[in-house]
């Protein structure tokens, strides 16, 4: 019997190099963020442990209420600065220096593919998008592998998901993945595996597959993960450069023929049409057109699920040479400093600010209401980000609707949810 | 180890944003975040928790983030167990590593808002006092066993010994 990519990375990280129903992993990299890292720290210090398994494979990344939003929040940087320095961690970012930890980590070259990453944020299962098995822990699973350098994890089963049929010009990886939580729910890959395959997916860019990873967890899903191909190999060639740790094994990081699924569902994406997630959970998805009488106070084009440069240059490629309508607060959000400097370099930039639109920092910011954009009651918000939970972006009476950044531009134009075709 | 209390009654995808909101995540502290809980969905929640009180609840509770503010905050204002149908797998990791009980049962669509529950957390075994039934509970594989039993991830690793895999 085969194994499926993900058992093969977890198997190599194990002592035993076998699968029980538990095991207990060596973790290549862990990371926290301004939120998560703090509570590990103070736990750390509180459990009296005075030496951490090895400060390079620790990552502390700042991207959640910073630039600090008051005091608080920046004394939680001040915390992590603090623990870095004294326990010589060479990777402790503050927001000047990195960007959205999801964004920011696969640049830096600090996650490759085959590699064992958990990080203590939900949205850690993004690096499936490169090959990596990550997954998303809590600040004690933090804690416990700065200490072991080692993580527990239940050995996972795998959902197999195979895109055929020809995608339309304005489908990304959003909406495939939109349309997918769409048809399972929002536990419908409860503790599984979600494996991306087909040949959509082969002709899928890198940037595309991570954000179908990115949301692998809103359908529940343990991690998302796409095999790492040529394109992978390609992509990051050019986006980590010499950090790129290419190794000629990389090539065989792909599931058996006679891997065991939990399931393999087929989904043909000829004819579908841009996916929106509407208010109050992400799985609750309709066609865009079917949403076309909601009006949006709020557009925010960004953030870890699509606020890389490919995600930039879609909704500037709407934007430019237009106006925003003017009743819409339109913020972008880059992932991370280099996407902005890209962005600008290529004039996007430009085009968001000449269109009407603020270009914030890279951060989490209005994402998860932290700051930067919060919604009033009964304001609605159209965002290409990741959740739509009650209150999620600011008031509890207040709506998000998710999409890709090409509906996101051109509903930016019209104040209401837009088909990018109506524009273009 | 017994737990009795009354119970308070949630739905489907309760998600961390309704448990803790974000912008109360730059705490770390238990009591405040407990005076926080649920406040999107029922802002009076932590008001009505007696200390040992159980939160029961349906399908994949605790989705959505990995921020372990929402457990801490469960405990915080007082819940001692939480009971749900289904657990999110990062609520429920962060839920034994902090050493707060967690049971699964098939249908919590029985028990009701108030009823007063008595749990046994060795076997498992739930009794509803004011409705006479009860509910068996799957043991925990034996790896989590071990963490449950040492109160959490913490006191588990601090146990550990040099060489232990």
């Amino acid at each position: 019997m085969g194994y499926t990519i993900i058992e093969k990375i977890l198997r190599e990280h194990s002592a035993s190099k076998e699968l029980g129903d538990f095991i207990y992993v060596s973790v290549d990299f862990c990371f926290g963020n301004d939120i998560t890292a703090p509570l590990a720290v103070k736990g750390f210090l509180d459990a009296g442990f005075d030496a951490v398994a090895d400060p390079r494979k620790i990552g502390f990344i700042c991207d959640h209420f910073v630039p600090a939003r008051d005091a608080k929040a920046a004394n939680n940087v001040m915390m992590l600065k603090a623990f870095a320095e004294r326990f010589h961690l060479p990777h402790f970012y503050d927001i000047h220096q990195c960007g959205i930890e999801h964004v920011f980590l696969v640049e830096r070259g600090l996650v490759q593919p085959g590699k064992l990453v958990i990080g203590a944020d939900s949205h850690t299962c993004t690096y499936g998008g490169i090959g990596a098995a990550s997954f998303g822990v809590g600040s004690t699973d933090l804690l416990a592998a700065m200490k072991e350098g080692k993580c527990w994890l239940k050995a996972p089963q795998t959902i197999k998901f195979v895109y055929k049929g020809t995608p339309g010009e304005w489908i990304g990886g959003k909406d495939l993945i939109l349309h997918t939580i769409g048809k399972i729910g929002v536990d419908g890959a409860l503790y599984k595996v979600m494996e991306f395959t087909g040949p959509v997916i082969s002709r899928l860019g890198v940037e595309d597959r991570l954000t179908m990873c990115n949301m692998a967890i809103e359908a529940g899903g343990k991690t998302g993960v796409v095999p790492p191909d040529e394109r992978t190999f390609a992509y990051l060639r050019r986006i980590q450069g010499e950090r790129f740790q290419y190794t000629p094994e990389m090539a065989d990081l792909k599931s058996d023929d006679d891997a065991r699924y939990a399931d393999v569902q087929e989904i043909d994406v000829s004819g579908m049409p841009p996916q929106v997630a509407c208010p109050h959970l992400p799985s609750n998805v309709r066609p865009v057109d079917a949403l076309d009488s909601v009006r949006v106070d709020q557009v925010v084009i960004g953030s870890c699920t699509n606020g890389r440069i490919s995600d930039l240059r879609i909704a500037a490629s709407v934007l430019q040479g237009r106006k925003i309508k003017p009743e819409v607060r339109v913020v972008i959000l880059p992932g991370s400093h280099s996407v902005y400097a890209q962005a600008e370099r290529e004039g996007l930039l430009k085009s968001f600010v000449d269109a009407g639109c603020i270009v914030s920092p890279p951060t989490c910011g209005s994402c998860l209401g932290g700051h930067a954009g919060i919604l009033d009651k009964g304001e609605v918000a159209l965002a290409t980000t990741n959740r739509n939970f009650i209150g999620r972006m600011g008031d509890p009476e207040s709506f998000v609707y998710l999409s890709g950044p090409a509906v996101a531009a051109a509903s930016a134009l019209t104040g209401k949810i837009t088909h990018p075709e109506r524009i273009m | 180890m017994k737990i009795e209390g009354r119970a308070h009654i949630f739905g489907e995808n309760v998600n961390t944003d309704d448990i803790i909101a974000a912008k109360y995540l730059d705490s770390q502290d238990e009591k405040f975040l407990g005076s926080k809980c649920m406040e999107n969905i029922d802002s009076e929640f932590p008001r009505r928790v007696d200390p040992g009180d159980i939160l029961v609840a349906g399908r994949n509770f605790g989705c959505g983030s990995s921020r372990e503010h929402a457990p801490i905050s469960i405990k915080g204002c007082g819940i001692a167990l939480v009971i749900a149908e289904s657990f999110a797998r990062i609520f429920y990791r962060n839920a034994i590593n902090i050493g707060l009980p967690i049971l699964e049962i098939s249908d919590t669509g029985k028990i009701h808002s108030g009823d007063r529950l008595s749990v046994d957390l060795n076997t498992g075994i739930i009794v509803n006092q004011d409705r006479g039934t009860e509910y068996r509970t799957q043991k925990f594989p034996r790896f989590l066993q071990e963490i449950i039993a040492q109160g959490g991830l913490v006191p588990w690793v601090s146990a550990r010994k040099k060489g232990d895999e």
